[in-house]
C-alpha cells in the first residue's frame, strides 16, 4: 500500500513536469503581452519604454531561462513568483482562494451525488415507469441546459420580476458560516445537478445490469426483500464503475466552478484565473494550472484507492 | 402427508417471439427426507419449475399461470410476497448451477453464509458470522474458520458451491431445491459435491429436489425421478423402477445415451436424434412426437396426459409399448 502510494505520487512528476511546460509557454503567447496591457490601462507609454518594462519583469529574458528560473524558484524555496501586478506573491493569492473553490466543488459534489444515485437507482429499480422517464428526462435536460446559462438566468429574473438580486459581496465562511452557505448553495446546486446528470445515467446502466447478476437472484432466495437486494448486493457493486466517472468528472466540475465564480463573484481559484488571463498575469495563470493539475491527479488517486473499499478483489502494490 | 404438493404447475413467458409455456401442467409430489431429481434436456423447463415454487420467476415477461404448490399447509403459488420471502431461505433453500457467479463478490463468504441467520433468525451479525464458520467448516471447507472472512474469488468453483450448501444448510430448510449444482464444476468435483448435499440431506433429514440433465450421475442420489420435456412431465417413478423398465420412449433415449462402466468396450453411445421443440411454436398432439420411434397417427393430434402404468409409475404417452 505505502509502496503504491509512493509510486503513484512519483507518477506525479513527470505529469507536471510536461504540463508546467506546456502552460508556462502557451500563456506567453496569448496575443496581446502584459506589457501592452499596462502601457494601454495606464497611459504611460509615452514615459516608460517597452524595453524598460520588460527588463523591470524579467520577460525580456530567453522563455528557457524564465522557466528555468521559475521552476527553481518552486523546487528549491517553495516560490511561485510574484504577481506581476501586484507583486504580491502568488502562492500567498492562490491559498485564500483554495479554500472557498474547494468548499464550491465539494458542495456541488455532494449534490451531485445525492441527486444522481437515488435516481438513478429508482430508475432502473422501475425500469420503464413514469418515475423512469421522468428521471432520464431530467437528466437529458441537465446535459443539454449548460450550467453558465442557468446560472445566468439565476442572476438575471429574479432581478427583473422581482426586483431581488444575489448578494454580490462575498462572504467569507469564518466570517458567517450560514451565509456563506447560503451564498454558495445556489452555484453548488446549479453546478452539481449539471454534473448529475451522466452520473445518474451510469448509476441506472450499471444498476440494470447488476440486478440482471445471479448473485442477486441467489439474495432474493435467501429470503432478502427489496431493500435488502439493492442496498447491501446491488449498490455497491454498480457503484464501482461510477466511482470511476466520478474521477473522470474533476477536470469538469473544476472547470464549472471556474465558470460559475465568475458568473456568482465568488472569490476563489476560478475568479482568480480569469482576472490573471485577462490581466495576462502569467505567473499566478501558471500556478493555478498547476495547482489544478495536482488536483486532478490527487482526485484520481483518492478514487482509485476508494476502490479498495467497494471491490474486495482490488490489492494496491 | 406429503411435505410439497404441487398440481398443475403452469408458468408463461412472453417473449419478442410470441408467448411460450415453459412448465406445463407439471404435478408431483415429495415427502420429507426424499430426494426427486428432475431430469431433461436444456430448456425442458427444469428450472423455470424451481424458480417458479421459489417464485422468483422474471416478471413481469413470466407469471405463474395456474397451479397449486402445497407445503407445510401453505400454497406457494398464492402466498403474499411478504410471507413467501419468509419461506425463502428460511423453510426452503436454493442452489444454483453457476457457483462462479451465484456469490456476490464485494461481499465476504461468511456474511453471505450467515445472511439468512439474519434475515430468518434474528441472529447479530457477530453471530451469524460464528454460524457461517461453522456451516464452512461442515461443508469441509479446508480451514473453514479462518476464512470466514475471505471473499468469493479467493475460492475455487467447487469451494464455492461447498459455501452455496453451506448457505442453504444456515436456517435447516426442510427442502432444499439444487439446481444443476455440479454442472459447471470438474467431473472429480461433482461426485464430491454431490455425495455432501445427499450426506446432509440424510443428516438434517431435508428433502431434496436434485435438477440435472444428467441421467447417469443422478441414479445414485434420487430416490424418485421425474423426466421432462417440452415443459411437461413426462414420465416419473422410483429410480430404480425407471432405470429398469423405462416406460417413455424418451427416457428410454436418455438411458441409451448414458455411458455404462459394463457397456461392451467400443460400442456407440446412441444419442436421441433432432432437436429440443421449439417451445413457442408447439405442435398440437405430442411434443415429443417428432424424435420418436414409436410415433403413431394418433400421436399428431392427441397430447398424452400423464398416466399410472404401474403402480406409482406414471407416464405421459399414448403407446403402450413398453
Ligand atoms: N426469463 C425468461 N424469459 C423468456 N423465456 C424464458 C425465461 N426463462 C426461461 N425461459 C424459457 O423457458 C424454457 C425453459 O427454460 P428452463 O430454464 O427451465 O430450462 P432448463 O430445463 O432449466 O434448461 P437448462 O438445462 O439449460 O438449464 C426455455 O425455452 C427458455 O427459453
Ligand atoms: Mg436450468
Amino acid at each position: 500500500m505505502r509502496a503504491y502510494l509512493v509510486r503513484r505520487l512519483l507518477a506525479l512528476v513527470p505529469t507536471l513536469f510536461f504540463a508546467s511546460l506546456i502552460v508556462f509557454s502557451t500563456v506567453r503567447m496569448i496575443p496581446g503581452d502584459i506589457i501592452d496591457m499596462m502601457i494601454a490601462q495606464n497611459d504611460i507609454g509615452s514615459k516608460v519604454s517597452r524595453q524598460a518594462l520588460e527588463a523591470a519583469l524579467g520577460l525580456d529574458q530567453p522563455m528557457f531561462t524564465q522557466y528555468l528560473a521559475w521552476v527553481s524558484g518552486i523546487l528549491l524555496h517553495g516560490d511561485f513568483g510574484k504577481s506581476l501586478w501586484q507583486q504580491s506573491p502568488v502562492l500567498e493569492e492562490i491559498l485564500t482562494r483554495i479554500p472557498v473553490t474547494f468548499e464550491l466543488g465539494i458542495m456541488a459534489l455532494i449534490v451531485a451525488l445525492t441527486v444522481a444515485i437515488p435516481i438513478g437507482v429508482i430508475s432502473a429499480l422501475r425500469q420503464d415507469s413514469w418515475g423512469d422517464y421522468i428521471g432520464r428526462s431530467f437528466s437529458i435536460l441537465m446535459l443539454a441546459v449548460p450550467g453558465f446559462w442557468m446560472g445566468t438566468m439565476v442572476m438575471v429574473f429574479p432581478s427583473i420580476w422581482w426586483g431581488i438580486s444575489p448578494e454580490v459581496k462575498f462572504v467569507p465562511f469564518h466570517e458567517d458560516p450560514w451565509g456563506n452557505f447560503i451564498q454558495m448553495a445556489i452555484p453548488a446546486v446549479i453546478l452539481g445537478t449539471s454534473l448529475s446528470a451522466v452520473t445518474m445515467r451510469m448509476t441506472r446502466t450499471m444498476m440494470l445490469e447488476v440486478l440482471r447478476q445471479d448473485y442477486i437472484r441467489t439474495a432474493w432466495a435467501k429470503g432478502q426483500n427489496e431493500r435488502g437486494v439493492v442496498i447491501r448486493h446491488a449498490l455497491r457493486n454498480a457503484l464501482i464503475p461510477v466511482v470511476t466517472l466520478i474521477g473522470l468528472q474533476a477536470p469538469i466540475l473544476i472547470g464549472g466552478a471556474v465558470i460559475m465564480e465568475q458568473i456568482f463573484v465568488i472569490p476563489g481559484m476560478g475568479l482568480l484565473l480569469l482576472e490573471a488571463v485577462s490581466r495576462r498575469d502569467y505567473p499566478v495563470i501558471t500556478a493555478v494550472f498547476l495547482i489544478v493539475g495536482v488536483a486532478v491527479v490527487l482526485i484520481n488517486l483518492l478514487v482509485d484507492l476508494s476502490y479498495g473499499l467497494l471491490d474486495p478483489k482490488v490489492r494496491f502494490r | 402427508m406429503a411435505l410439497l404438493s404441487v398440481r398443475g404447475l403452469t408458468t408463461r413467458f412472453r417473449t419478442d417471439r410470441g408467448a411460450l409455456t415453459a412448465v406445463d401442467d407439471v404435478s408431483f409430489d415429495l415427502d420429507e427426507g426424499e430426494t426427486l431429481a428432475i431430469v431433461g434436456e436444456s430448456g425442458s423447463g427444469k428450472s423455470v419449475t424451481a424458480l417458479s415454487l421459489m417464485r422468483l420467476i422474471a416478471q413481469p415477461a413470466g407469471q405463474i399461470v395456474a397451479g397449486s404448490a402445497m407445503f407445510e399447509g401453505k400454497d406457494l403459488l398464492s402466498l403474499p410476497e411478504e410471507e413467501m420471502r419468509s419461506v425463502r431461505g428460511d423453510r426452503i433453500a436454493m442452489i444454483f448451477q453457476e457457483p462462479m457467479t451465484s456469490l456476490n463478490p464485494s461481499i465476504s463468504v461468511g456474511a453471505q453464509v450467515g445472511e439468512p441467520m439474519v434475515l430468518h433468525r434474528g441472529s447479530t451479525w457477530q453471530a451469524a458470522m460464528a454460524k457461517a464458520g461453522e456451516l464452512l467448516d461442515r461443508v469441509r471447507l479446508p480451514d473453514a474458520r479462518a476464512r470466514v472472512n475471505a471473499y468469493p474469488h479467493q475460492f475455487s468453483g467447487g469451494q464455492r458451491q461447498r459455501a452455496m450448501i453451506a448457505m442453504a444448510l444456515a436456517c435447516q430448510p426442510r427442502l432444499i431445491i439444487a439446481d444443476e449444482p455440479t454442472t459447471a464444476l470438474d467431473v472429480t468435483v461433482q461426485a464430491q459435491i454431490l455425495a455432501l448435499l445427499k450426506e446432509l440431506t440424510r443428516e438434517t433429514g431435508a428433502a431434496l429436489i436434485l435438477i440435472t440433465h444428467d441421467l447417469g450421475v443422478v441414479a445414485r442420489y434420487a430416490d424418485r425421478v421425474a423426466v421432462m420435456y417440452g415443459g411437461r412431465m413426462v414420465e416419473t417413478a422410483s429410480a430404480r423402477a425407471l432405470y429398469r423398465t423405462p416406460r417413455h420412449p424418451y427416457t428410454e433415449g436418455l438411458l441409451a445415451s448414458i455411458p455404462r462402466l459394463d457397456q461392451v468396450a467400443g460400442r456407440r453411445l446412441i444419442p436421441i436424434e433432432g432437436q429440443p421443440p421449439d417451445l413457442t411454436r408447439l405442435p398440437p398432439g405430442c411434443a415429443f412426437r417428432p424424435r420418436c420411434r414409436r410415433a403413431t397417427a394418433a400421436c399428431e393430434t392427441t397430447r398424452p396426459a400423464l398416466a399410472e402404468a404401474a403402480p406409482g409409475h406414471w407416464k405421459a404417452c399414448l403407446n403402450d409399448a413398453a
